[in-house]
């Protein structure tokens, strides 16, 4: 028996509501004091495909998903057949009968529990909703619940709050048939359990790395937002549009990228905090927009969650190919910031702090994530949403007195400048995309160009100054220092990986990981120190060329080991990492 | 009060002599000046070519951006701060080539901004190529051998695009262009101006004289300019006799009036230092 450590995957075609009903199971799981990782899988169609989501359990701390499968939930036939090999021996499939006619000799597998439900005729003839096969997924929640012993209520609970009240009562009564169907027809021979824990009530929150993007642009005061739909970002753009009006701000979707990072530029030119999401076409489009942000020195946050390219690649999935792109993207030199989330906790906290850097140094601040990470839902303890102060730098509040005329770029030993807005009394604020002197106006005077490109690029030598300082979090390290391998990372590898260290310190394998979470400006010394014990270096990246090897490379003359690199548009599994990084290490 | 003197800047113009675009730099001086509005409320945006450079000669707050995105910066600043007097300067080849869709919308969401395009039918910062007003079979640089594409009609597009306030001025007569734009500044909505600016320097067909023989006032002869359709066919009047003047006017909810939400704050006077998330996170419970 197996109790609290369960994955199961639930899989049909797109349109039929997969993750929606993955998440509501995960949910039910997560109030009973359970860990919660669920990642969903789908194409870029709305009806027909194959989509998938899978959820683990746990009453353990959990990073990513497993990479096996306990129990299959199969909505349609194609589900069974193409996943049936990921399940563990005495793994079960919960199938509809009359869809498919699944056996040991159709499965080739002998050591499967099978849970022929008939799915669609329940729906059809029991709840008399046979307009709604939606239904068919509540039902096998309902049976998942009676294969695993587990709470029906909580399950109930769920849904009542989820749905209007007639169509919480049909899921009801959709769930409870199949929780009753299975109790009445099946052994209760599954060897997965899940029981209620002692964390049970506990208050923690189910989100996706969008929806943590947004809640810390929400809380860092974010007023404005103007985002395009595209994968993997219009979840943020879902989670700002829906709250436009309860959170009192602007958000909308605007005629394509260029105008989204323009209007962004606009906003916080007259003094709001504002943000833009898209993905690395968008991000295409935004680049001149960037660049004219770092000659303004206007603050904007741009969120990038990146998919495979090039070009329109993979639409929905996931990649870490564009590292290099927004480290560069624009013309000309000016100073910048990327940060890249490894988890839902970061992308909130780092969220709050790219608006900080932003109009603290006045300038654009990229957040680089990608699908994994942003479409992602975990179960999390909620935000401690004190931890990181509103900090608004050298903005003004009052009116201008000085004397003499306000100059919006001020040549300054920080290289920051007062921020005056337009609408600041007895300031003119004049920015300026052409190169400018101190007022603002445009001067081509070969002294004024090169005072004015130090003067922006010595914002980046202070914001270093106070990243040393105040010691940022701008390397993460995990594990102890002794260790026959050091893994090198940024962004949404980290769950794997993590998973990853565990299962070799299972077999007595040490490896410690380097999280580098500041990508721009590169935290160099931070880095070059972490990797000074290193007994070996591996560079575990979800691209094809490792770009951050190459920019280790460029910043610390250093060569890594090894590399192990993953560019199919699927994430690491934990224990395919661990077996890359055991041969590695055999080498 | 502001003084023209007060929106005078230390910067030395650099357009050529007899420039259209000076007749639209006294005629949006005279206009702010004669509307008593303050420095600090007046925002100037402006694109790229010789138009933008009208940043550097107007002393108010300013915002010299980037190639054809006009009103997505002018855009961002309105909805940010209503309280600001939003002010895009656009050329033809900035709006109606680079920035062409980013003027429809603007007109379908009636953001309460003005556009005053500088309309020369050619592109005179990079010495004289074609735009999408030029004139078919107009030789430039980059059509030597005559334009061979028809060009757009503006005005038109702004009509069936859902404009609140249509116009269209001469730079050769700043006076009656000076009353457009207080007209405008007055009116809530996006209110858009075409003005015809000639290039003395690269635009040898479409010159003062060529638009001083063509031009009527629309106000002089009995336009009806609350009924889109007679506006609509104005908009094609092209040819011995092009007419200036108010086009088409109407009174609609502008994007912002749409967000109830705000009440009309700006939201750059919104608290951000205690912003309370604790519903949004209890309903992800």
């Amino acid at each position: 028996m197996k109790v609290n450590d369960f994955s199961f995957l639930i899989g049909g075609e797109a349109g039929a509501g997969i993750s929606r009903s993955g998440s509501l199971f995960a949910k039910a799981c997560m109030r009973s004091g359970l860990h919660i990782f669920g990642t969903n899988d789908y194409q870029s169609l709305i009806r027909g495909g194959h989509n998938f989501y899978v959820v683990r359990i746990s009453d353990q701390d959990i990073y990513s998903q497993a990479d096996r499968v306990d129990l299959l939930i199969a909505l349609n036939a194609e589900t069974a057949l193409l996943h049936k090999d990921e399940l563990v021996s005495g793994g079960g499939i919960i199938y509809d009968k009359d869809d498919v006619a699944l056996s040991p000799e159709v499965l080739g597998r002998q050591d499967l529990k099978l849970y022929p439900v008939p799915m669609k005729k329940i729906v059809v003839d029991e709840l008399k909703e046979p307009h709604n096969l939606i239904m068919k997924n509540t039902v096998a929640l309902g049976t998942t619940i009676a294969t695993t012993d587990f709470d029906l209520a909580m399950l109930e609970e769920i849904l009542k709050e989820t749905f209007k009240p007639e169509v919480a009562e049909s899921n009801v009564r959709a769930a409870r048939l199949g929780y009753d169907y299975a109790k009445q027809n099946f052994q209760s021979d599954f060897e997965y359990r899940l029981v209620k824990t002692e964390d049970a009530g506990k208050r923690r929150i189910f989100l996706s790395g969008n929806e943590a993007v947004g809640l810390g642009a929400v809380k860092a005061g974010c007023k404005f937002f103007a985002g395009y739909p595209m994968t993997p970002t219009t979840g943020l753009l879902h989670f700002m549009t829906a709250n436009e009006r309860n959170c009192n701000m602007i958000a909308m979707q605007p005629e394509g990228e260029i105008a989204a990072i323009n209007m962004v530029a606009g906003a916080s030119f007259a003094g709001a905090r504002a943000l833009t999401a898209t993905s690395g076409g968008g991000f295409c489009l935004m680049s001149e927009g960037l660049g004219m942000a770092g000659m303004t020195e206007t603050p904007v946050v741009i969120m990038v969650g990146q998919r495979p390219g090039p070009s329109t690649g993979l639409p929905t999935y996931s990649a870490q190919g564009d590292l290099r792109f927004v480290v560069h993207a624009s013309q000309g030199e000016f100073p910048r910031v990327v940060i890249a989330p490894g988890d839902i906790e970061e992308c909130f906290y780092e969220t709050i702090r790219a608006f900080n850097w932003a109009e603290k140094y006045q300038l654009p601040v990229i957040l680089l994530t990608d699908k994994y990470v942003v479409e992602s839902e975990m179960s999390v303890e909620p935000f401690n949403v004190n931890r990181v102060k509103i900090e608004r730098g050298s903005m003004m509040t009052g009116p201008y007195k000085a004397e003499q005329e306000y100059g919006r770029y001020e040549n300054t030993e920080t290289g920051v400048s007062p921020r005056a807005s337009p609408s600041t009394e007895g300031a003119i604020v004049h920015a300026n995309s052409d190169e400018h002197d101190e007022h603002g106006y445009t001067s081509e005077d070969p002294n004024v160009t090169t005072m004015m490109m130090d003067k922006r690029m010595r914002k980046l030598s202070t914001l270093i100054k106070e990243f040393e300082e105040r010691n940022v979090e701008t390397i993460k390290f995990y594990g102890s220092e002794e260790a026959q391998a050091t893994i090198i990372a940024w962004g949404s590898t980290k769950g794997p990986i993590r998973e990853a260290i565990k299962l070799l310190g299972q077999e007595g394998i040490a490896v410690n990981y380097l999280q580098i979470l500041y990508l721009h400006p590169f935290p160099k010394s931070k880095v070059e120190k972490a990797l000074e014990k290193a007994e070996k270096t591996i560079v575990v990246e979800n691209n094809k060329t490792s770009q951050l090897a190459s920019l280790i490379r460029d910043h610390c003359l250093r060569r890594v080991d090894h590399k192990i690199l993953k560019y199919d548009g699927r994430p690491f599994n934990p224990s395919y990492l661990a077996e890359k990084i055991k041969e590695v290490l055999n080498e | 009060m502001i003084t023209l003197a007060d929106l005078n800047t230390p910067h030395k113009i650099t357009w050529c002599p007899g420039c259209g675009n000076f007749g639209i730099l006294s005629a949006v001086k005279g206009a702010l000046v004669e509307l008593g509005l303050e420095r600090e409320q007046i925002v100037v945006v402006s694109g790229i070519g010789c138009h933008g450079k009208i940043s550097d000669y107007v002393n108010v707050n300013t915002f010299h951006g980037i190639h054809g995105r006009v009103l997505p910066i002018a855009t961002g600043i309105k909805l940010a701060n209503p309280d600001l007097t939003v002010v895009g300067f656009s050329g033809d080849a900035d709006c109606y080539d680079e920035g062409w869709d980013h003027f429809c919308h603007a007109l379908r969401r009636n953001i309460d901004v003005t556009l005053i395009v500088h309309n020369n039918m050619i592109l005179g910062l990079t010495t004289g190529q074609t735009t999408a007003t030029s004139q078919t079979g107009f030789k430039t640089k980059s059509t030597p051998f005559g334009s061979i594409s028809a060009p757009l009609n503006p005005i038109a597009h702004a009509l069936i695009s859902n404009g609140t306030f249509v116009a269209r001025g001469f730079a050769g007569d700043p006076k009656h262009l000076q009353n457009l734009i207080m007209e405008a500044l007055k009116h809530r909505g996006f209110n858009y101006i075409d003005v015809f600016q000639p290039c003395v320097t690269f635009n040898y067909l479409n010159t003062y004289e060529w638009f001083r023989q063509r031009v009527y006032k629309l106000e002089e002869s009995g336009h009806d300019f609350t009924d889109r359709q007679k506006a609509l066919e104005k908009s094609f009047e092209w040819g011995d006799r092009i007419p200036i003047g108010i086009f088409y006017k109407e009174e609609r909810p502008t994007y912002r009036d749409n967000l109830p939400h705000l009440k009309g704050m700006p939201l750059t006077r919104m608290p951000i230092q205690d912003v309370d998330i604790t519903p949004l996170i209890d309903s992800l419970r």
